[in-house]
């Protein structure tokens, strides 16, 4: 096994040259990471055959990306905060016109006030586009999310936005497995797309479209959603064949017999691990639920882990300003038919980098009898 | 788990020092994990990184507020920085300075070991007079007096973080780990 360690965007950035993309497409300033820095090193030295665009912003990295896509090669950009939000019109874009372009996002805040620091509000503003959206935990888990991206993407057809949170994963230099590209070739095979442009077979994109027509066009967007539970399923299997290791839509931790569960996305998932093991050796049943995949929301799978328990605390780090955090939306969502639903509390638990100890989160535990489902709750 | 903790300025090479030790302990055959605090992004700026080290997978990704060892680039940040914050009962502050460790004088338990790595540095001609860079042979004394991490580990990882001077700075990484 061939072991190294690396920072989590250059994690990123060996999973996106193992993936063989024919377009990358980047604005090289702030907020850029790594991913884009190392990329680029690796089409100059010829480790990587693919074109390189440098533009002038993110606007024009996502549509560069969305031409790339629609010409028919596989398609891959990077950013983070005000650029993901700057490339908000092309996003839509590219998920209607069903391109499975790549994005990877390092989570970080949006202003005013400035802050360059990690929470979940860039990428939850860009939920509800069509795009299929990945929080990952480690730097191996963003490497691997990658390579499955493209997979799930391509056969779906719609677009995977894949989020490392800034700094405390995407600089953070951990280890990482490193896989072969025999093994990457053996889980992704090349993209061949059925449509694209072609001077030699001209065909029109993204024409016009009255209401019956568009209607049943976004009808077909959230049909392949629920299909793509199928495809994700698949690519896990096939990952775990190839690499051996093993992913899910969601993953447990102490889960089967805890009372308290902490429900968080990302790589504060880390933190919390830690705080349920203080927690376990305190005589406290805790628990954890990770949720990697938001969209599709694996709701199901989630109402079947959590509606015996009595204790949900979602841990959000973003929030819907006069609802809740989304995450807890989407939780509150899974279980609603159930008759026994847990007690959910729609916790902000960090925003902008505030930081998160594992004493906060024990002394969260402990004091779960005076929280409140009524309203949402902010830290002191 | 040990923890560390590097106090620097932006420029003076704290970041990078965390990330070869980080990887001197992985070669050693060790789980290891170095982040930074960024805050302001210029030169001069007061800087943290954190190094873990354990037998197993670090999960924990907050910032490190009760090291084993605390390393500071030099002297006179820990006349404003309080650099021996959280330290553990026991634990150790290295400063890169030419004073006497008595002249700090922290509350908290701990040991104090002053070391002027800057005279190293300037005879193998790193950096300038006016701002040494010492984050390469900081890390050989803090090998010789912890016995902590090894100095061939130290020695391999540099260069894959140090893109100039690789040669002058390992030959005064063993200089200092030899002095100390």
């Amino acid at each position: 096994m061939n072991k190294d360690m690396m920072l989590g965007s250059e994690a990123v950035a060996l999973g996106v040259k193992l993936s063989r993309p024919k377009v990358i497409s980047a604005y090289p300033i702030t907020p850029q990471t790594h991913i884009i820095e190392k990329l680029s090193e690796m089409v100059d030295g010829g480790e990587l055959d693919a074109s390189f665009i440098r533009v002038e912003s993110e606007l024009s990295a996502i549509s560069a990306a969305l031409g790339a896509s629609q010409a028919g090669v596989r398609a891959f950009t990077a950013t983070s905060s005000h650029g993901l939000a700057l490339m908000h019109e092309i996003l839509h874009w590219i998920a209607g016109s069903r391109l499975p372009v790549v994005l990877v996002n390092a989570n970080r805040a949006i202003g005013s006030p400035w802050n360059i620091w990690t929470d979940q509000s860039d990428s939850m503003s860009q939920r509800d586009l069509g795009w299929m959206q990945v929080y990952c935990e480690t730097a191996q888990e963003a490497l691997d999310t990658v390579l499955q991206a493209f997979y799930v993407a391509e056969k779906v057809l719609l677009p995977i936005m894949v989020m490392i949170d800034g700094f405390i994963l995407s600089h953070t230099l951990e280890e990482v497995i490193i896989p072969s590209q025999e093994q990457a070739d053996k889980f992704l095979p090349p993209y061949k797309p059925e449509y694209f442009l072609d001077v030699d077979n001209p065909l029109s994109f993204g024409n016009a479209a009255k209401g019956d027509v568009f209607y049943h066009l976004r009808e077909d967007m959230q049909c392949s959603m629920e299909a793509s539970f199928g495809v994700i399923r698949e690519a896990h299997n096939r990952f775990d064949e190839a690499f051996g290791r093993k992913y899910d839509f969601v993953e447990g931790y102490c889960l089967d017999d805890a009372e308290i569960v902490f429900v968080i996305a990302g790589a504060l998932t880390g933190t919390i691990r830690v705080a349920v093991d203080k927690l376990r050796d305190l005589g406290i049943k805790a628990g954890l639920l990770k949720i990697r995949y938001f969209r599709p929301f694996p709701a199901d799978i989630i109402k079947e882990l959590l509606k015996t328990k009595e204790h949900v605390i979602v841990l959000n780090r973003s929030v819907s300003f006069g609802s809740a955090g989304q995450l807890t939306q989407e939780v509150k969502n899974a279980l609603y038919y159930e008759p026994n639903k847990p007690n959910i509390y729609d916790y902000i638990l960090s925003l902008g980098g505030k930081d998160v100890f594992v004493e906060d989160i024990v002394n969260l535990a402990k004091d779960v009898g005076n929280l409140k489902t009524s309203k949402m709750l902010w830290r002191e | 788990m040990i923890e560390i903790r590097f106090h620097g300025r932006g420029g003076q090479g704290a970041v990078i020092a965390s990330k070869i030790l980080a990887y001197a302990y992985f070669l050693d055959g060790y789980h290891s994990q170095a982040f930074p605090t960024y805050g302001a992004e210029r030169r001069g700026a007061p800087v943290a990184a954190y190094v873990r080290v354990d037998d197993k997978f670090i999960n924990v990704r907050s910032p490190v507020v009760n090291p084993d060892y605390v390393i500071v680039m030099s002297g006179k940040l820990a006349d404003t920085v309080d650099v021996s914050s959280g330290i553990k009962e026991n634990g150790l502050i290295l400063i890169n300075s030419e004073l006497n460790a008595d002249y700090y004088n922290f509350e908290e338990k701990c040991r104090v070991m002053c070391f002027d790595v800057s005279g190293i540095a300037l005879k193998y001609g790193l950096g300038t007079k006016i701002m040494p860079i010492i984050n390469v042979p900081i890390l050989g004394v803090f090998s010789k007096i912890t016995n902590s991490v090894s100095l061939e580990s130290l020695k391999r990882a540099t260069p894959r973080f140090v893109s100039t001077g690789i040669d002058k700075n390992i030959e005064a990484l063993e200089e200092a780990y030899n002095l100390a």
